[in-house]
């Protein structure tokens, strides 16, 4: 494809320079094709190597005496040596065919064809700079598509990770037993059940919460899965109140969270402590989640995945600053993440979500 | 109603203490129905099931350190099992495959009633669980065994496949070598072969399976009699096609 436009391009130059040299400086016709169609591909290759200083120095605001300075000047060089070229040939010519005033009809034309190639190669420099801003605007374009492609694939998998049916199912199981030996407890349960589904699917329509809201939600759906495992599950959260302001995607943390109930405690017979802690400096929130785990156990399945969804939405959000780390030593398991923040309020409002459900139902 | 005059033996297993609470009142009702126990994990499972000998186990898949399937393994074949589980697709599949009994959480106590009837019929036929089709059937499939468990009376016993050395068929068993000690488990060894790692376990016989990096050497004993010689001097006998697997293998 390539080879292709350059053989072209080659053909039509050497063809317009024998022309201009045939016609204009009434040359004879071999004489202009043997001289015109060589320098016509010599010129085709200059043109190709114009893209190397125009993919070197971008365009921007600002640098045009700069940019205009140096293809300038590596036209003029190139023309020159161009037309050097052109004289060395037309004294190979000159001997090879006997035929006299190749030469000196040549030097006639010289001047014209300077400025001729000058003019081409600038040309040259100026498709190049639409070729680069037309395949920019296709990455642009493509980077757009696939953030866009990445979002709305988060938004679905944070859908279905609000109503895990494991966890729906395993909650519903917990009213069914309490019904029958606490109504008061059963109660309890089915308003924080209907309060997380309800807090996750408003928080879910969002593109970005507080922190705060992240943990409220978080912190209703440990209560509920408190009742569950009863002693089994303990949670110690120490979360500095400066940081509950930040700006992140809803439903960040809680999934990991779940992960670590699913993966860690519900795999340990005598259960054990989810550590939160929020801790808030000048670049940004550090924010750990720590599990204990069972040391004999492989890693869970489908938990990559998880991982990777908070990753990528983390990036999209926060740019390549944000981080998370995972330690996984034998018994312990710890996910650190790192939000950039320098302490702005997030665009949308924070203030309090839904009241809390017990509040409302007495 | 005067109650029969053998009751079925129950137990319940399950990690989740209200989930355990739950059913032992949906059989307090019937008293055709003994509950002899709950556990809360695999290994008390196994523990309580051969010292009490129930009838039936009412058994939760998702549980800590053993998984439901991995409890069915390790009880004796007479046991009933009817399986419990909140949201398993893979397993309920598995289930309806082998027409295995199964509850989902949560717990419809109609439901119960019919497959506790169900098993004590079963029972009468004694018909016994196909348990190694519905252990291959619940495993993922292509992933070889991390792990594998025997039992040991009432103990159970957990060898990562690397410290087995080599796999010897004994009748309807086969003995587990691992570290000079050996233990017995119900199973063929075609089915245990199946479950490992074939890059690293190797059939070098009808009656034995290799794991490859124990192996020291192959000494020729005769005319197309040879042996693998393990590193801790063990000789096992090589077959002509087990010579050749091995051969491609190292």
């Amino acid at each position: 494809m390539r080879a292709a436009l350059f053989i072209a391009i080659g053909t039509l130059l050497g063809a317009l320079l024998a022309t201009y040299l045939g016609l204009w400086a009434g040359a004879p016709v071999e004489e202009a094709l043997l001289l015109g169609l060589p320098l016509g591909f010599v010129q085709a290759m200059l043109c190709y190597a114009a893209r190397f200083p125009a993919r070197a120095i971008p365009l921007g605001p600002g640098s045009f005496a700069r940019v205009a300075a140096t293809h300038l000047s590596a036209a003029v060089v190139s023309t020159g040596a161009w037309v050097l070229a052109g004289f060395g040939l037309a004294r190979l010519l000159e001997q090879a065919t006997g035929r006299a005033g190749v030469i000196e009809r040549f030097r006639q034309d010289a001047a014209g064809l300077a400025v001729t190639g000058v003019l081409i190669f600038l040309l040259a420099v100026t498709a190049h700079y639409l070729v680069i801003a037309l395949e920019s605007a296709r990455d642009a374009e493509m980077r757009s598509v696939r953030a866009r492609v990445l979002a709305r694939e988060a938004e679905l998998r944070a859908l279905r990770a609000q109503v895990n049916p494991h966890f729906l199912f395993n909650s519903l199981n917990s009213i069914a037993t309490l019904t029958a030996e606490d109504a008061g407890a059963a109660r309890r349960m089915c308003l924080l059940l209907a309060g997380f589904l309800r807090r996750s699917l408003a928080l879910g329509q969002r593109d970005r919460i507080s922190l705060g809201e992240e943990l409220e939600l978080v912190t209703e759906y440990l209560a509920i899965e408190g009742i569950r495992f009863g002693r089994r599950l303990e949670v110690a959260e120490s979360v500095e109140e400066s940081c509950r302001g930040c700006p992140v995607p809803p439903l960040l943390l809680q999934p990991l969270v779940e992960n670590a109930v699913r993966h860690g405690i519900a795999q340990l017979v005598e259960g054990g402590t989810i550590r939160l802690d929020g801790h808030r400096d000048a670049s940004g929130i550090t924010f750990k989640i720590g599990n204990p785990r069972d040391p004999e156990r492989p890693a869970g399945r489908g938990e990559g995945v998880g991982l990777a969804n908070v990753r990528g939405r983390l990036e999209a959000m926060h740019g390549e600053r944000a981080r998370i780390d995972v330690s996984a030593a034998p018994g312990l398991y710890e996910i650190s993440l790192f939000i950039p923040w320098s302490g702005a309020e997030p665009e949308e409002g924070t203030g309090p979500g839904e009241r809390d459900p017990d509040g409302g139902a007495r | 109603m005067a109650a029969p005059a053998d009751p079925l033996r129950v137990l319940i297993v399950d990690d989740e203490e209200l989930a355990r609470r739950g059913m032992r009142r949906d059989l307090a009702s019937d008293p055709s129905v003994e509950v002899l126990g709950e556990c809360s994990d695999g290994f008390e499972a196994v523990r309580a099931a051969s010292e009490l000998k129930p009838d039936l186990v009412l058994l939760d898949i998702q549980m800590p350190r053993l998984d439901g399937f991995e409890v069915l393994e390790l009880l004796d074949p007479g046991i009933g099992v009817i399986f419990v589980t909140a949201h398993d697709e893979h397993a309920v599949r598995a289930f309806e495959v082998n027409a295995v009994d199964y509850l989902l959480k949560p717990v419809d106590p109609e439901r119960l009633r019919e497959a506790i009837e169900r098993a004590r019929e079963r029972r009468r036929r004694s018909e016994p669980m196909p348990v190694a089709a519905l252990v291959s059937a619940a495993r993922p499939t292509g992933v070889p065994v991390s792990r594998v468990l025997v039992r040991d009376g009432p103990h159970v016993q957990v060898l990562p496949v690397a410290t087995l050395d080599y796999i010897e068929a004994q009748d309807d068993y086969v003995a587990l070598h691992a570290g000079g000690r050996s233990y017995l488990k119900q199973q063929t060894i075609a089915a245990i072969e199946a479950l490992l790692d074939p890059s690293r376990f190797v059939r070098i016989h009808r009656c034995y399976v290799l794991n490859v990096d124990r192996l020291s050497r192959i000494e020729l004993m005769a005319k197309d009699s040879r042996v693998a010689i393990l590193r801790d001097g063990t000789q096992l006998p090589l077959s002509r096609a087990g010579h050749a697997r091995l051969r491609s293998m190292l």
